[in-house]
């Protein structure tokens, strides 16, 4: 009973996925086609949800979430036709992108049911996530830290970069000014 | 470490949230009431006040929905709708003295996560329109969020750190002796302003606001507005409901058993949160937004560095 109805949920979950995921590129809107995207990540999470794994499932719903609340701006503000009141076609190189979609499909579901699949020894471990993180990246720990770090500084440097308004716009070219020196008032007050 | 609850409990979660959402509005609508037109002269006036978002309920069902040209009638509807769904979502965690709905080992991130959607929900509606001062009050939502979320994650990670678990129940269990809000003040105080601003209410109402005539709201009408605006009472309700089992001990307390110390606490809360709203004009967002992330970011973190030294040391 319990398998019937993982499997009920899997395939639904599988379907609407695969669903929203074609519907980015058949909707006109960039907001449409934007959660169309989240429509399917979220069912991603919930296949996650599935396999026991609910710490990523739930950070999956998290993290898309707001990220394609954030995608949306960007979609409306660079795409043209954002409300999708003209039309316009979100495909460039059908035949090339077709190919290589058919190619890549076949490849990896050639994969699943090619694969010596392992049966299962003992039991499933009490928390999953736990073991998925150290068998990914326990050996390396120390090169995903300084990955991350590396990666944070990077965003940090390039917003620093891209800025247009550094601190000497701000407190003058000694740093010396009291108050900022801000197109708009207020914040915090320096 | 509570009970499952049993299933009906899933279906007694949406009234009991929307009786609480309807009190509570009520006693908002008393405050607005003796602020705006002096204090209520008898009891029936007060009554009357305290019943008028009731009957402002009551008048949205019955009015005509809006139309507007070459609106995105499906995104605004999931927007519309989304708000109060993500409350109700959200509040299945919330134990009610020593049981929830459900108490998942990753509840606190499966509220962070349901919060995000409300978020998400606000531009939808604003978007659906195709106005555009309620696609001003969606846009400012998004950049509220990007103020408010962060401190408001590290303030709920900072309970998780003390308890050791993300598991609600858990953290519930580990104020047995101390209130966290008493050794976290600080990530308390950021949870309760957070709670405010992801209800986009109070100083934080900036996308709905009167300058934008309602913002991501403008259009909205009938039960379109009474499904919106009630969902975001709903939210308001869970989110300070919320603070009590990661701040304030969830059912812990003497005499009293656990489902009405929740009570209390919540009606604590809720009480502070809808009489300090009369302090305080509403926030620009990009002035929350420097603050949030030149003060309150660093003050989270500094929150966190503490309990989790704390932590170790244990």
């Amino acid at each position: 009973m319990r398998a019937l109805l993982d499997d009920v949920i899997f395939w639904v979950l599988a379907l609407l996925a695969v669903a929203g995921g074609l519907m980015v590129f058949r909707f006109d809107s960039m907001a449409r086609a934007t959660y169309a995207l989240l429509t399917s990540l979220l069912c991603v999470g919930g296949e996650v949800l599935l396999l026991g794994l609910d710490y990523l499932g739930v950070v999956i719903v998290l993290m898309m979430t707001i990220e394609m609340a954030i995608m949306a701006v960007f979609m409306v503000m660079y795409m043209m036709n954002p409300a999708g009141l003209m039309p316009m076609t979100m495909l460039h190189n059908k035949q090339g992108a077709a190919a290589i979609c058919a190619v890549v499909f076949a490849v990896l579901a050639a994969g699943i049911l090619l694969a010596p699949w392992p049966s299962r020894r003992g039991r499933p471990p009490d928390d999953p996530t736990m073991d998925l993180g150290l068998s990914l990246m326990g050996p390396q720990m120390l090169t995903m830290m300084t990955l991350g770090l590396a990666l944070f500084a990077t965003i940090v440097a390039t917003v620093v970069l891209a800025t247009r308004r550094g601190r000497y716009d701000r407190f003058g070219d000694d740093l010396k000014a009291r108050r900022a020196d801000d197109p708009v008032r207020g914040g915090t007050g320096r | 470490m509570p009970d499952a609850a049993p299933l009906w409990a899933a279906v007694v979660l949406p009234a009991a949230l929307a009786v609480a959402a309807v009190v509570t509005a009520g006693f908002d609508a008393v405050l607005s009431g003796s602020a705006e037109r002096g204090p209520a002269g008898s009891l029936r006036e007060a009554g009357l006040r305290a019943t008028a978002p009731l009957r402002e309920a009551l008048r949205l069902l019955v009015q005509q929905p809006r139309r507007t040209t070459a609106a995105d009638r499906l995104l605004g509807r999931l927007g519309v709708v989304l708000v109060p769904v993500a409350a109700v979502l959200a509040g299945a965690v919330l134990p009610w003295g020593s049981r929830a709905v459900s108490d998942p080992s990753v509840g606190i991130v499966w509220f962070n996560a349901m919060e995000a959607l409300a978020w998400a929900a606000v531009w939808l509606a604003g978007w659906g329109a195709n106005s555009a001062l309620s696609l001003i009050g969606g846009y400012r939502f998004l950049a509220q969020g990007l103020a408010y979320e962060l401190p408001h994650m590290f303030a709920i990670t900072t309970a998780a750190l003390g308890a050791e678990s993300l598991r609600v129940g858990d953290v519930v269990a580990a104020q047995d002796g101390l209130w966290f809000a008493v050794w976290m003040p600080a990530a308390f105080v950021v949870y309760l302003l957070s709670a405010l601003a992801m209800a986009f209410w109070g100083p934080f109402e900036h996308p709905l606001a009167r300058d934008t005539a309602g913002g991501a709201a403008a259009e909205l009408a009938g039960v379109d507005r009474l499904v919106f605006l009630g969902g975001r009472w709903l939210l308001l309700v869970v989110t300070a409901g919320f603070s009590v089992p990661l701040f304030l001990g969830g059912g812990h307390g003497p005499l009293l058993p656990g489902w009405a110390w929740t009570l209390l606490k919540t009606a604590a809360v809720l009480a502070l949160l809808v009489a300090g709203r009369r302090l305080l004009p509403t926030l620009r967002m990009e002035r929350y937004m420097e603050l949030a992330w030149m003060v309150l970011v660093p003050l989270t973190l500094l929150q966190a560095l503490f309990v989790a030294v704390v932590v170790l040391n244990r």
